[in-house]
């Protein structure tokens, strides 16, 4: 569980860590606790799975990544667990779920997001998925976002 | 493609994690960069300044902290999608919102500090527009290793 600590710690780094030669001082500063706390604090949030990484958080359209692709998958369901884990570990698919059919409109149980510079690109890595699921899938889709209609970072309660 | 000089391909490329839990983190990172401390910090300065990096600092896993984030999706029928993507905008729970090449042209994500907060969203949007709102929580998260090369 988190404490009031930590969410001062969520709080204070929802934008990013300060750029300092000592950013976790600067950060403990901030919050009213010595830099040791905020040290040992992010470590074990980071063994936990509350902090995915630390690191540079890329902006995928200011890159140039902007086409991206939801290949949809419909696979059996006791063959996703294994399908999934190969799929996932691709470098270029970025999130990698399970999910529930919506019979008969949507028959996919499972979703990779393929991000590349053109819709040419996302279609040449979703033809080498098809090649590496095979048969295990009955059928698959990709859906391409034609237009953003809203974006917000995702805000954390502190 | 937009340009991103050796200092910023250096960045993107090698720190995308894994930046150190240490008293001088910048510099302790940036030798296996090839780069300074100062150089390193300056750099990061400018890819946030050009857009390039949305933040640098901790990923939070939004889930584990409590909340409740949900993927959904709606056959909107065309001549009424400008006045549906209002109505689910408008609401502050849904983060994100696209258009995609579907029967099922709408998805979006809804993201609220209580989960069960969630369903409440989705029941008050189908309400508001008449149309059924195809909630797809996950049911399993499968590990990535994506890392965007510039």
């Amino acid at each position: 569980m988190l404490d009031a600590i930590d969410r001062r710690l969520i709080a204070a780094t929802q934008a990013g860590l300060p750029l300092a030669w000592a950013p976790y001082r600067a950060l403990a500063d901030e919050i009213g606790v010595d830099e040791a706390c905020v040290i040992a604090r992010l470590k074990a949030l980071l063994a936990n799975g509350a902090i995915r990484r630390i690191g540079a958080i890329p902006n995928h359209y200011a890159l140039g990544f902007t086409a991206n692709g939801m290949s949809v998958w419909d696979v059996a369901d006791e063959a996703v667990a294994g399908i999934g884990a190969k799929v996932g570990a691709l470098d270029f698919v970025t999130h990698c779920y399970e999910r529930p059919r919506h019979l008969p409109l949507w028959p996919y149980n499972l979703f990779a997001m393929v991000h590349g510079r053109s819709r040419g690109e996302v279609g040449d890595k979703v033809a080498e998925l098809a090649a590496l699921i095979g048969s295990a899938a009955r059928a698959h889709d990709v859906l391409f976002s034609t237009r953003i209609l809203k974006k917000t970072g995702l805000r954390i309660a502190a | 493609m937009p340009f991103v000089d050796p200092t910023g391909r250096a960045i993107i490329n090698g720190l995308q994690g894994g930046f150190p839990l240490t008293h001088r983190p910048f510099r302790d990172a940036s030798a296996r960069l090839g780069l300074s401390e100062g150089e390193l910090i300056e750099g990061v300065g400018d890819l946030l300044e050009a857009g390039q990096l949305s933040r640098f600092g901790p990923l939070w896993n939004a889930e584990l902290l409590g909340g409740g984030v949900c993927l959904a999706a709606i056959a909107v029928p065309p001549e009424r999608f400008d006045e549906v993507s209002e109505q689910v905008n408008a609401h502050p729970e849904v983060a994100h919102n696209y258009e995609r090449s579907h029967a099922l042209n709408m998805w979006f994500v809804v993201a609220a500090e209580k989960p069960g907060r969630i369903d409440e969203v989705i029941g008050e949007i189908e309400r508001e527009t008449g149309l059924a709102v195809y909630a797809m929580p996950k049911t399993r998260e499968f590990f990535v290793g994506f890392r965007v090369e510039v």
